[in-house]
């Protein structure tokens, strides 16, 4: 690790208890880096998490931090977000915290537009429970609750959280760590709901479960089969098939929900109805 | 002074004392007969500049309102027993990680989602046990208009004091019914706020216990202590141990910051307890009925006697010892088919005889139900 980096962990606290090979290392490196290239105060960011393999990350990180119930990590930071506005919230969450159990929190903070950078640790699987299937598990792919290959059809959580109303919404990979960085600092700019999909790799229970081979051979299949949306555009159907797209997918300005709740603050000390 | 006199409702009644308590977020999902305790937030909170959500479901209001806590801000949430039970695993959160914070329950009838706008007293059990695993926990139940203010109010204070998820378990008849209140003066109002660290303490812990009475002091995010809340058991830096020493050590600190402060807590109201033969214990608008019967009894020249316990949990285990000695019975009246009376049974330890009178059906106890049991054990 970089020195100058080191302030942002708290280093007792390491090593973290992820698996050998697991991608969330990279990722919460991801999240530190861009606060680090952001230059955002360190007192005045909160991460807050479910539960999870995901969701230990905020235990390493030397912030105010906050690791709540299963799934219920966006609901923990509305509150905090929306008490004290001068915060920065970073939800840390994983596929299934996100949307399996939490799935109600997330449709409804992206239709608020709430101020909250939420980044998904996607491994495709329940590790910390050691390999059920998740939300974003493949159908067909094995899982231990999913000894004949998974039946359920899997979510495309970008695509869910533009229909419910994230202002900034991407997904990046442990793979292609300089971009996925890049798309968590556009995420912290933006104000409104963001999200930023960052598929990981569990090569312990999704890897092992679906003769995927260890860590490098996992990354080398995240770097052989994400596509960029801007490359997607013009290849055919074809060509598609069996990929994943990764990129920016969608940027827009709205009204926030804390900047729209002060107005009503204004509103209703004016006597104004 | 006069206008400081109102008509108003148990559930308006209870917001006003939130307000008045310093209450400045209010997070909460609609469910009769809590809903009027939402409206009302909605309209007062941002005249005093304070923020209210109409949370997605009932377990995100609970999580809502500890993350607004967590910052500093006193925060609420109200529902019925449906919402109840689905905010526990939340309240358990709030117990654990020491977020002070006020639940309130406005009882309904029935399990599942049962009767909605008919009273009921069967969420005592809940409110104690509801959410898994040993765990502390103040209860306080008012029995009119006006005293729901002021239990509102302390509900706050023993939150901040205690660092404690506190409930005010309501019931339909209380929330509902309009009553002539007459409210403080707020300068006169004993307002309580949580104790906070040194300012720019360099060596924080979250947990750490220096006080007698087991409550550490309590950060707010954003003020530079960067520190660390998990729902895990936890050390006192508020990271996560498997140390049994310190899991046993923890846990006991919880109860016992209640337990060992409950002469604080604990309220009970009584009235004719010096002569008394028959004893009825209630609570809630069914102690109204009570305290009728008792005075109805009296009139007939019955040597009964009356209590009202404000605080439920912990459970004034001091009034019913006190009348052991004294009383031949015990009759515990409740909206329920005996929750509370298992706590009288529990204390009196067959030292007196202890008799029920309940309703299940969504209807009140009337003062005429109690005072022909009061004739039926005389």
């Amino acid at each position: 690790m970089q020195h100058h980096l080191e302030k942002y962990f708290r280093m007792d606290k390491l090593p973290h208890i992820w698996c050998p090979g697991c991608g969330h290392g990279i990722l919460m490196g991801a999240v530190v880096r861009a606060i680090d290239n952001l230059k955002l105060e360190q007192d005045k960011i909160c991460v807050v998490s479910g539960i999870g393999c995901s969701s230990r990350a905020p235990g390493y990180m030397n912030f105010d931090t906050l690791h709540t119930t299963h799934g219920r990590a966006l609901a923990f930071a509305t509150g905090i977000k929306l008490a004290k506005p001068e915060l920065k919230v970073i939800v840390v969450t994983g596929d299934g915290d996100c949307a399996a159990i939490g799935g109600n929190h997330l449709i409804h903070a992206a239709r608020r537009n709430i101020d909250i950078t939420t980044i998904v640790f996607n491994n495709n699987i329940y590790g910390m429970t050691s390999g059920q299937y998740s939300p974003m598990t493949p159908k067909g792919a094995y899982a231990t609750t999913a000894p004949y290959g998974n039946v359920d059809r899997n979510f495309d959580l970008c695509k869910l959280a533009m229909a419910a109303g994230a202002t900034y919404v991407a997904r990046g990979t442990a793979y292609h760590t300089n971009q996925l960085i890049k798309f968590i600092e556009d995420a912290l700019n933006h104000k409104g709901f963001s999200l930023v999909d960052a598929v990981s790799i569990c090569p312990t229970y999704f890897g092992r479960k679906n003769k995927l081979g260890n860590a490098i051979n996992m990354l080398k299949w995240q770097k052989d089969h994400a596509v960029s949306v801007s490359v997607a555009e013009k290849l055919p159907p074809e060509k598609l098939e069996g990929k994943f797209l990764i990129g920016k997918f969608h940027k827009s300005e709205e009204p926030e929900y804390v900047e729209e709740y002060d107005k009503i603050i204004k509103k209703a000390q004016e006597g104004r109805k | 002074m006069e206008n400081n006199v109102k008509l108003m409702q148990g559930n308006e009644a209870c917001v006003e004392g939130a307000i008045a308590a310093g209450m400045r977020f209010y997070a909460g999902y609609p469910i009769t007969p809590s809903t009027e305790i939402a409206e009302l937030c909605a309209e007062k909170l941002p005249l005093v500049g304070g923020k209210f959500i109409q949370m997605e479901d009932e377990i995100a209001s609970m999580a809502a309102i500890i993350g607004a806590s967590l910052t500093g801000v006193k925060a609420m949430t109200a529902t019925s027993g449906p919402g109840f039970s689905l905010k526990q695993e939340n309240i358990g959160f709030a117990a654990l990680t020491e977020v002070p914070c006020v639940i309130v329950n406005v009882q309904r009838g029935g399990p599942s989602t049962g009767l909605p706008t008919s009273p009921a007293q069967g969420d005592v059990m809940q409110a104690r046990w509801g959410t898994h695993g040993d765990h502390p926990v103040i209860v306080l139940s008012p029995s009119s208009v006006e005293e729901t203010y002021y239990v509102t109010v302390k509900a706050f204070n023993f939150a901040e004091k205690y660092r404690v998820p506190v409930i005010v378990l309501m019931d339909e008849v209380i929330g509902h019914m309009r009553e002539r209140v007459k409210l403080p003066d707020l300068s006169e109002l004993e307002v309580v706020d949580r104790v906070k660290p040194e300012p720019g303490k360099k060596d924080y812990y979250p947990y750490e216990v220096d006080s007698d009475d087991g409550v550490p002091p309590m950060a707010s995010y954003g003020e530079g202590y960067r520190f660390h809340v998990t729902g895990l058991i936890h050390d006192k830096t508020g990271f996560p141990t498997r140390d049994p020493q310190i899991t046993d050590r923890l846990i006991r600190r919880l109860i016992n910051k209640i337990e060992c402060n409950k002469y604080d807590i604990i309220e009970y109201k009584e009235e004719s307890l010096d002569d008394a033969e028959i004893i009825v214990l209630s609570y809630g608008s069914t102690a109204r009925s009570a305290q009728r019967a008792v005075r109805m009894a009296r009139e007939e020249g019955i040597k009964a006697g009356w209590v009202q316990t404000v605080t439920i949990w912990p459970f004034p285990s001091e009034v019913v010892d006190k009348v052991c000695g004294k009383a031949r019975t015990i009759i515990v009246p409740e909206m329920n088919l005996g929750q509370l009376v298992l706590e009288v049974e529990r204390v009196a330890a067959g030292r007196l005889k202890i008799e029920k009178v309940n309703r299940v059906d969504g209807e009140m106890i009337t003062p005429d139900e109690v005072l022909q049991k009061i004739k039926e054990v005389k």
